[in-house]
């Protein structure tokens, strides 16, 4: 059987000069395909939205409709969740949806998802928890301490309450990273596999006598991939509309850190 | 015992994990459907908390069938 792993593998397509940085060490810089899919994804976006927002008129067109469809789910979203400060931060939620939609959806129709590489997850939920953090330290300033530390708790519970509360905070970046990345991982390993199996049984249908019972299994098997495909476009879209909404809720409780209750 | 041998055993029950991400998942569905068939005009603004939930429990199912992953390849 096809090992499913295999289609994983960061492979360079142009190797350019290795890169040192004092201190941090050696980076092997190289277009690899994993920075092509990305570009791809990035491309793709750009390109669409000019097309989207090319001829704009007061009464929209087709495609203009389809641009403004989308720009109207995520601005309710910021709004919704944030408050009216949402449309400060509703390009940066806006960028990182079509982003990581792009990336999702491109690795259902070429070979390679930058998505379920973690080194892109962990980067994008990095940025994430930056933006954060430093949201919430220019409007706070000290302030954010009332992050971990609810109002109404009395002293001996809060004892109790602080740590868990700041170790939940300092997992959101990982839980945000890890989510994708298993979402996209499993869905194409799951594919993989079933991919592998319609290879296998038919192999065992061409051995001839009772292996002809690889015939249905393989035609069954390609109804998985089938019905496994239709599924994984709506995770992709599924996981891209999760962290555009998580982004949102995390900025909503730095952004209105002393208004709630 | 052979190293190989308990990676396999170890990855095997790792994936255990998931039981409790689709009780969970499944919870919040149900949650929502009850009070979506008992007050529809309130179900549909309530549906981005039902994905937002949904998504945060699956996660940590998915938690578990990547750490089955690592101990399987690493």
């Amino acid at each position: 059987m096809a090992d499913p792993m295999h289609q994983f593998e960061v492979q360079k397509i142009v190797d350019l000069p290795d890169f040192t940085i004092p201190g941090l060490g050696t980076v092997d810089m190289a277009f690899t395909n994993s920075t092509l899919a990305m570009t791809l994804a990035a491309g793709l976006v750009v390109l669409l939205f000019a097309i989207f927002t090319a001829k704009a008129d007061v009464v929209p067109g087709r495609l203009q409709l389809i641009g403004e469809g989308a720009f109207n789910y995520i601005d309710n979203l910021t709004s919704g969740i944030i408050g009216h400060e949402g449309r400060r931060f509703f390009p940066f939620v806006f960028t990182l949806f079509l982003f990581v939609l792009a990336m999702n959806v491109l690795g259902l129709f070429l070979v390679f998802t930058a998505t379920s590489q973690l080194a892109v997850t962990a980067t994008l939920g990095a940025i994430t928890i930056l933006v954060v953090l430093i949201v919430g330290f220019a409007r706070n300033g000290a302030g954010m301490y009332k992050l971990f530390v609810p109002s109404g708790v009395p002293w001996y519970m809060l004892i109790l309450v602080t740590p868990i509360e700041l170790i939940s905070f300092l997992l959101r970046p990982v839980t945000l990273a890890l989510r994708l990345f298993g979402n996209m991982l499993g869905g194409h390993v799951a594919l993989k596999v079933f991919a592998g199996f319609v290879v296998s049984l038919g192999a065992l249908a061409a051995g001839g006598g009772l292996g002809l019972l690889g015939i249905p299994g393989a035609a069954v098997s390609l109804g998985g991939v089938v019905a496994l495909t239709a599924l994984e476009f709506l995770v992709a879209f599924l996981q891209a509309f999760v962290f555009a909404v998580l982004t949102c809720v995390y900025l909503n409780d730095v952004v209105n850190l002393g208004d709630h209750h | 015992m052979d190293p190989q041998a308990a990676k396999y055993i170890g990855a095997g029950l790792a994936t255990l994990g998931m039981f409790g991400a689709a009780i969970g998942v499944g919870n919040i569905f149900a949650g929502f459907l009850q009070g979506a068939t008992r007050n529809p005009s309130a179900a549909g603004s309530q549906f981005t908390n039902l994905i937002l939930g949904a998504a945060l429990t699956e996660a940590l199912g998915i938690l578990a069938f990547v750490l089955g992953l690592l101990i399987l390849f690493m």
